[in-house]
């Protein structure tokens, strides 16, 4: 590991503090998962690693290599903005497969669905966008 | 112009992602990436998707610092209820919240906010009432948080995409 | 000294990140309910993906960098996939 003797030692005291709290912040989250007791409760737990965690973990990794390399490595940028797109539609989808799957089921600790009776005469109004003009 | 390029700023953006990747910028690679974005979204128009476009752009990366703000101040938050000892006692619960924003794009950016703020997670979004219904880890008061959402991320939302 | 102290730094994260994915496998295997298992699915993918980016600072090797976009694509797709298989028995409407 003679590489990691190669940067300065702020860049390599930065390296190791981004990691460790990245890290750090990750476990809390996993440990969220086996520590609350609803689904519901468990679902918050992991966003903690999915949002500071990564961010600090590539911050590490985009310091030390920069400095490594002598060149802007900023490619890490990809992986956080594929995290912040990614991980709200995941979770905002299992959030909805577990109402929908506790709603069919019954189960009295979730509320009642919003979806109104739409009358017959009401015509909701689709999205349409711009259609072409006919040729 | 628009005919080509029905949305330049999704086209820079794919452009951009090709060379970080590709790591170098040349002019073949730029060449190469420039063809493949605007093929790309050419592709995507036939999902037809809703028109819309950010309109203040100031607003826009000053809620973008409040956002990230916010999710500092909330992992720590959280982190400490599941560090501590009695977190069983938490009262977890949904919320129902009315929304005066109609557009698409506002309410995709307003689920992301929400669902990547440890803590509050965006469940179900009734398109005929205009509700959504949040789930909020610690649930102090319901008035608190429908003022948040509303007051601090709807009404900027609002001031960009509408 | 300062590279010793970034060696372990980079061994002290990885071992919290294994903790990280070893609850997350936790909850996978014991469920209660089939939604639970893909929380943790999620959670795992997520740690993996930092845990290979660990994996290249040690090394200083950009390849991990690759795997770790990998997996955090094929990550997103599995679990979106099997939400969306949840909630209506089939995975493409």
């Amino acid at each position: 590991m003679t590489h990691l003797a190669e940067v300065p030692a702020w860049v390599a005291l930065l390296t190791a503090l981004f990691l460790l709290i990245g890290a750090g912040l990750t476990l809390i989250g996993s440990f969220g998962l086996l520590r609350f007791d609803t689904f519901y409760a468990r679902i918050h737990a992991p966003t903690l690693g999915s949002t500071l965690g990564v961010g600090f973990v590539l911050i590490a990794s985009m310091l030390f290599f920069t400095v490594l390399e002598s060149r802007l490595v900023i490619h890490e940028v990809l992986i956080t903005a594929l995290m912040i797109v990614t991980t709200p539609i995941t979770l905002m989808l299992l959030g909805r497969a577990a109402l929908y799957r506790d709603r069919t089921e019954g189960n009295d600790d979730v509320p009642p669905s919003q979806a109104t009776v739409v009358k017959p005469d009401v015509v909701i109004p689709e999205a349409t966008g711009d259609q072409p003009p006919p040729a | 112009m628009r005919r080509w390029m029905p949305f330049p700023v999704l086209t820079a953006t794919l452009l951009a992602v090709w060379l970080i990747l590709n790591e170098s910028v040349t002019p073949g690679g730029v060449l190469l990436g420039g063809v493949l974005s605007v093929i790309a979204v050419r592709m995507l128009l036939a999902l037809d998707p809703p028109k819309g476009r950010i309109r203040r752009v100031q607003v826009a990366v000053k809620l973008a610092f409040l956002v990230l703000a916010d999710i500092i101040r909330s992992n720590r938050a959280v982190a400490t209820i599941i560090l501590r000892p009695d977190s069983g006692k938490r009262t977890a619960g949904f919320v129902l919240i009315p929304l005066d924003m109609r557009s698409p794009y506002g309410l995709a950016a307003l689920a992301c906010i929400i669902t990547a703020t440890p803590g509050t997670i965006w469940v179900e979004y009734d398109s005929v009432k205009h509700t959504i219904l949040l789930h909020i880890l610690d649930l102090v008061e319901e008035e608190v948080w429908i003022d948040t959402i509303k007051g601090r991320y709807e009404k900027r939302l609002m001031e960009v995409f509408e | 000294m300062i590279a010793e102290i970034l060696v372990w730094s980079i061994l002290v994260a990885q071992i919290l990140l294994v903790l990280a994915m070893g609850c997350a496998v936790y909850r996978m295997l014991k469920g209660p309910r089939a939604q639970d298992r893909v929380l943790g699915l999620d959670t795992l993918y997520v740690n993996a993906t930092m845990l290979l980016l660990t994996f290249g600072i040690r090394t200083a090797s950009i390849l991990y960098f690759e795997a770790a976009l990998i997996i955090a694509l094929l990550g997103f797709v599995s679990t979106a996939a099997l939400a969306k298989f949840l909630m209506r028995g089939e995975v493409i409407e």
